[in-house]
């Protein structure tokens, strides 16, 4: 063997594989990403870039106009956030705990089914949901009426009180096979010996699903649960294409990607200011960054001690 | 006896249960399709009735072809679906045979660096982003996009890629060396056929979130000519929200190419998310 040339060699097969991917990568994501919170210590004085430190984040905590809007932003972001735990993951636990039954008829039908939602687009599914909702369309209440509970109608994406919590379940409707897909595929994998050691100690059926099976996927829970947070917290689209930049009525279906865009793009007559926006876009780095440290310093170091 | 009876309710309150849940998921998208077929009249009257041949009309379809460009925006969205596709693959299973195959300084950084991104959302950095596309001139361009969603794309991809690289035998690519391949040979000629199933679920989990997406085509390609469908069909309905007839075909059009894809692609997509490729 030519010890000598070999090294040399394979660096250079390393540094070819490796040079499209790091390069596309880091020029597109990573440094934009830093560039991102870069600008947010600049503003524009004059038609200049400025450096300014940290007065964009004194506006945006300090300022009473933009510190309402972004508090209003944020608790409506983690009410966003809430409704997808308490709702989407339990009922795609729900799901998953029904379809792994292994004798269970028309299976993957079911869950090819159950899926659709989670591939249309936020378009389709903000408008589908506007128009079966609307008061002028009528299917909504034709079918509250239907069951006689007419009296429970409102245009729920109407009223300030409701349009959040509206919105956060067709955004749970859309996304329910993610963890339904995830918890299925956690519950398929326990080994069978496990399952049968339990029943031979008389634990089955429900028992057996709160006692060995959920303990068992509390590992995939916990993923899903982080990859909730991760998503709700750059949500953009759906409150977008169903309430417009405004995110209205009144600001009440505002969160924080809305908020990033109306201040970044500017609407109606209020003009684009890109450092502002990067400093809300740090501000959801931030958040998003400590959801996922508490996930894994926290959560998921702890969680591996139940594995097998 | 009463075990096996009890078994039977077990079943039959499964089913119920899936029953329901399958009429929620699939009503909205029932009712859009079925009313995109009807007369303005028999929309508003008759919501959950099938057209028949007195509410048949396609008079909304008719304003969505003459009115919207359609096929231009999908057009587009093929163009930029798959030509992300391509480099996320290409570019990712190169890194993913790196980081799998040769022990050398500053691998397990790499690897870490690489997995930085599957996190943190690349929409984070959009002002950044914004302002290089336009320092570049590729503002308004399909290629922005395609730049955006390849880097979107390749952490997952190197993430996974790697895992099954792993796993192809030594034996086969040191038999290609003893033969004389190259390590280009040995990456494009051995080890790309034997990850093709992997691939396959890269691709498919890519797939939708590009073709769905608001967020960038908004920004970085507003203009006619680079619209997406996602985006196209958004402006559509928003300038023709009186129109029910219009409105409602568009949604149907719209449905209609991610339902085909999902058809096709749709066992190749469970298998890879139960096959645990995102553990």
């Amino acid at each position: 063997m030519n010890s000598t040339q070999k090294p040399s060699r394979i660096k250079w097969h390393i540094f070819v594989f490796l040079a499209p991917a790091v390069l596309v990568y880091t020029a597109v994501m990573i440094y934009p990403l830093f560039n991102t919170l870069r600008l947010s210590l600049y503003s524009e004085v004059a038609q200049a870039r400025e450096f300014v430190g940290l007065e964009n984040f004194k506006t945006l905590f300090g300022d009473e106009n933009w510190s309402k809007q972004f508090w209003n932003a944020l608790g409506n972001n983690f009410w966003f956030f809430i409704i997808h735990m308490l709702v989407q993951n339990p009922i795609g636990i729900l799901l998953a705990a029904i379809l792994s039954h292994p004798k269970l008829r028309f299976a993957s039908f079911y869950r090819s089914a159950i899926f659709i939602p989670t591939i249309l687009s936020f378009v389709i599914v903000g408008f589908a949901w506007k128009l079966i909702l609307s008061p002028i369309w009528g299917i909504a209440p034709g079918m509250l009426d239907a069951v006689g509970l007419k009296s429970l109608y409102a245009p729920w994406l109407g009223r300030e009180a409701y349009a959040l919590t509206t919105l956060s379940l067709v955004s749970v409707w859309q996304f329910v096979g993610i963890p339904m897909m995830l918890i299925y595929a956690a519950l398929l994998s326990i080994p069978e010996e496990i399952l049968e050691a339990g029943e031979c100690d008389g634990i089955t059926g429900a028992a057996a699903f709160w006692k060995i099976k959920l303990p068992l996927i509390l590992p995939s829970i916990g993923i899903i649960s982080i990859l909730t947070f991760v998503a709700n917290f750059n949500a953009f689209d759906l409150i977008y294409a169903a309430q417009g930049a405004l995110a209205g009525p009144d600001f009440s279906t505002d969160i924080l990607g809305t908020f990033m865009y109306r201040t970044f793009f500017g609407f109606q007559l209020q003009l684009g200011d890109p450092h502002m926006g990067s400093a809300i876009a740090s501000a959801m780095f931030a958040i998003i960054l400590v959801g996922v440290c508490i996930y894994l310093f926290a959560i998921q170091s702890r969680m591996r001690r139940y594995q097998f | 006896m009463n075990k096996a009876r009890h078994n039977k309710t077990n079943v039959i309150a499964a089913h119920a249960a899936l029953i329901a849940y399958t009429l929620i998921a699939l009503f909205p998208v029932f009712v859009i399709v079925i009313n995109s077929f009807k007369t303005r009249r028999a929309i508003f009257r008759e919501p959950l009735a099938l057209p028949n041949a007195d509410t048949f009309s396609m008079v909304g379809y008719e304003t969505v072809l003459k009115q919207g460009d359609f096929f231009l925006y999908f057009q587009n969205s093929m163009i930029v679906t798959v030509v992300s596709l391509f480099f996320i693959l290409l570019f990712g299973a190169m890194a993913a045979f790196a980081l799998a195959e040769y022990r050398f300084k500053g691998n397990t950084l790499m690897g870490l660096y690489l997995a930085l991104g599957i996190m943190i959302p690349i929409r984070i950095g959009t002002v950044a982003i914004l302002d290089m596309m336009v320092a570049t001139g590729l503002v308004n361009t399909l290629w922005a996009l395609i730049l955006v969603y390849t880097a979107q794309g390749l952490p997952l991809a190197v993430f996974i890629l790697s895992e099954f690289m792993k796993q192809v035998s030594d034996d086969l690519k040191n038999a290609g060396r003893i033969d004389g391949l190259s390590e280009y040979r040995i990456f494009f000629n051995l080890v790309l056929p034997l990850v093709r199933p992997a691939m396959a679920t890269v691709a498919v989990f890519n797939m939708i979130p590009i073709w769905n997406d608001l967020w960038f085509p908004l920004i970085l390609a507003p203009a006619e000519e680079v619209k997406t469908l996602t985006l196209g069909s958004q402006v559509f309905i928003g300038q023709f929200v009186t129109d029910w007839n219009a409105v409602l075909s568009a949604l149907s059009l719209a449905i209609l190419p991610v339902m085909a894809l999902y058809v096709v692609f749709s066992r190749q997509l469970i298998r890879g998310i139960t096959s645990g490729a995102v553990k």
